[in-house]
């Protein structure tokens, strides 16, 4: 098997790169020739540590899901990243990032988010360090995730809605790039997910591997081997997956799951599925697989998870997927509905409905009884009970 | 023949290139559009192709390019336009556009296709140095096509003289850090022209991003070859009944 790492020019085999008009020439030439430097520096390594462990809550427990394991037939662990504080995995990565940026000399936060939760992330990292955050968000998921807003607005964050497209994901990080572009000195944009131009996802995916970090240790400890048969998680742009995924790139018998959200299904014209529908191209900075028209036009994806609803995949996860070292699997917006019931009345867990994806991920595959297989509970699911309401009265549209 | 260098061999003051986009107002008023700028005046026309995902353009031209869009225009439909064009439109042309539509409609092609209608040049801000000088710069050169890469304030002195000596044609100046259409101190900018002014570069020197009218026209013309106009033009076709008066108006009130 060839290893998977990232080249000096930031590309995982044919992905990656850095697509920026000129405008953002230095400012991500900065973070390139300075991310590593800063990230392993021991004061900042002290201080991300610190914060992960008392502010966070981290480690997440990896629990054994006793009842989801009967019924799937495997020994299913849940990684809890629903339990960070926030309640997701993206506060590892807007921590990780607001630091940096801080050690930049940077004093004002830009961020995009799609769910809402990278935006809470970020907004409340930059309340707590006193930093201006401007978090960029889609018309559309303003509305269907109304929540995080209110969340976003209490923390002191100012919620700029995207209006242009489809005003979702892509859109939202539209405008936080062309924000970056015209405040080229005093902002950094804390990028939510592994795509971007090189660095972000390399950054992102370092920021986010505390996750396997600690799913080896707690395997380890729980199973006598730090290696799982399989482990699973659902990729919007893909953060969750790399943490989760990321010390185990280069270990062969660990079986790397991917779920894509399929919407009303691949097929339907209204899905998110990017690996089952795109091609190569270049979107937000890097070259990846791409939902487009034959004439390069990006198109507007559609899923009921807002954290998925995007028409890319980072980088990382194009090469997973090219060289078939992943498994890529995606799942219906229905699909996803059911297994978040289907989780919170077996085990009192209410996840979020990205992370639904990857349990409607388990039904896909071929289990043995003795398996083990670790799930990324990539987030809880406070953010999405007017979806869940709806669904349980059928007033789903 | 090499329409860009014809150009600035014969002028290399006041120059006044105009970006229009492709299909706006009307996917049919693409070549109506370029006559129009000709006819008034343009020295060169930057002609847009539209993207879904605009990054460096502002509201204006993310506007154009929206509508131009929904009117059907793709990289296709546009070569089909400019078929016969050279027959009409003698100015140089060069094709503005994101990377993305050109990779999928095929660099090497796209090169061929755009070069046997008479384009001269293109402009791919997105366009990496590196897939530049590895890749896409000699397919360029083997279709005769320049290709002019941006600067900005921000851009340091070696790096602008990189940047100067892989373009051909002319090099963009972007009048400060920004996306188009937004209004800026041009003092800063005349400082920044000047600076370029003493690198001594290769390619004459176009400034664009923020250039509206007389004033601002004549402000960056003063320590470079010339000036790109965008979204003030674009503005003047939103609200035009008919093209070529609009065209008029809006070049006499900037160069007349
Ligand atoms: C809970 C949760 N999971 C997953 C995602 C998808 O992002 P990624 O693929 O980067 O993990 C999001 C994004 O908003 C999210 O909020």
């Amino acid at each position: 098997m060839q290893k998977i790492e990232i080249d000096q020019n930031g590309y995982y085999g044919n992905f990656g790169g850095a697509y920026i008009p000129e405008m953002l020439y230095p400012n991500v030439e900065e973070l390139k020739s300075k991310y590593l430097e800063i990230m392993y520096e021991d004061s900042f390594q002290k201080e991300f540590q610190y914060l992960l462990r008392d502010y966070v809550g981290r480690p997440s427990p990896l629990y054994f899901a006793e009842r989801l394991s009967t019924q799937i037939g495997a020994k299913i662990y849940l990684k809890r990243e629903d339990l960070n504080h926030t309640g997701a995995h993206k506060i590892n990565n807007a921590i990780g990032q607001v630091l940096l940026a801080q050690r930049l000399g940077k004093t004002r936060i830009i961020a995009e988010t799609g769910a809402g939760q990278h935006g809470v992330a970020t907004a409340t990292v930059c309340a707590l360090k006193g930093l201006q955050c401007i978090v960029y968000m889609g018309a559309v998921d303003i509305e269907r995730q109304a929540p995080n807003v209110a969340r976003m607005k209490m923390l002191g964050a100012k919620v700029i809605p995207a209006k242009s497209g489809s005003q979702t994901l892509k859109d939202a990080t539209n405008e936080a790039i062309r924000d970056w572009i015209n405040n080229p000195t005093d902002t950094h944009y804390v990028i939510g997910s592994v795509v971007g131009p090189h660095p972000y996802p390399d950054m992102v995916a370092r920021f986010q591997s505390i996750i396997s970090e600690e799913i080896r240790k707690q395997l380890k400890e729980k199973t006598g081997s730090e290696l799982p048969d399989y482990l699973v998680a659902c990729v919007g742009g893909g953060s969750n997956a790399a943490g989760t995924f990321y010390h185990y790139l280069n270990e062969e018998d660990v079986k790397l799951v991917a779920v894509e959200a399929a919407g009303k299904g691949i097929h339907s014209g209204m899905s998110a599925a990017t690996t089952q529908l795109g091609t190569l191209g270049v979107l937000h900075g890097s070259k990846s697989i791409v939902m487009q028209t034959e004439d390069g036009q990006v198109v507007e994806p559609h899923s009921i998870s807002a954290g998925l609803d995007y028409p890319g995949i980072g980088p990382l996860h194009a090469h997973l997927f090219e060289s078939k070292r992943g498994i890529f699997l995606s799942a219906t917006d229905d699909e996803a509905l059911k297994e978040a019931f289907n989780l919170t009345r077996l085990e009192g867990i209410i996840p979020a409905l990205e992370s639904s994806h990857a349990l409607a991920g388990l039904r896909k595959l071929d289990f043995k009884k003795e398996d083990v297989v670790v799930v990324c509970l990539s987030g809880r699911g406070d953010k999405d009970m007017d979806t869940y309401m709806k669904s349980l009265n059928g007033d789903l549209g | 023949m090499n329409r860009i260098k014809n150009l600035f061999d014969n002028k290399n003051k006041n120059v006044l290139n105009v970006y229009c986009t492709a299909g706006f107002p009307k996917l049919n008023s693409t070549l109506v559009v370029m006559k129009a700028l000709q006819n008034n005046g343009a020295d060169l026309i930057e002609l847009g192709m539209p993207y879904s995902d605009p990054l460096a353009d502002g509201e204006v031209i993310q506007q154009s390019g929206s509508i131009a869009l929904k009117n059907g225009m793709t990289i296709k439909v546009l070569f089909e336009q400019l078929k016969n064009f050279r027959k009409e439109i003698s100015v140089p042309v060069v094709l503005m556009g994101y990377l993305n539509p050109v990779l999928q409609y095929g660099f090497e092609k796209f090169c061929e296709d755009a070069a046997s209608l008479g384009i001269d040049g293109l402009i791919l801000p997105d366009m990496p140095q590196i897939s530049f000088e590895n890749e896409y710069g000699a397919i360029m050169k083997k279709y005769g096509l320049d290709f002019i890469f941006l600067v900005t304030p921000e851009t340091s002195e070696e790096r602008v003289k990189n940047l100067d000596e892989l373009s051909s044609g002319f090099l963009y100046a972007v009048s400060s850090s920004s996306t188009t259409g937004k209004d800026k101190s041009f003092e800063d900018v005349e400082k920044y022209l000047q600076r370029l002014q003493s690198y001594s570069l290769k390619n004459p020197v176009l400034t664009g991003f923020g250039v509206k009218d007389k004033t601002t026209f004549e402000s960056v013309c003063k320590y470079s070859n010339g000036a790109i106009i965008g979204s003030a033009y674009i503005k003047a076709l939103e609200n035009a009944n008919d093209i070529a008066t609009a065209t008029q108006t809006f070049l006499a009130s900037v160069i007349g």
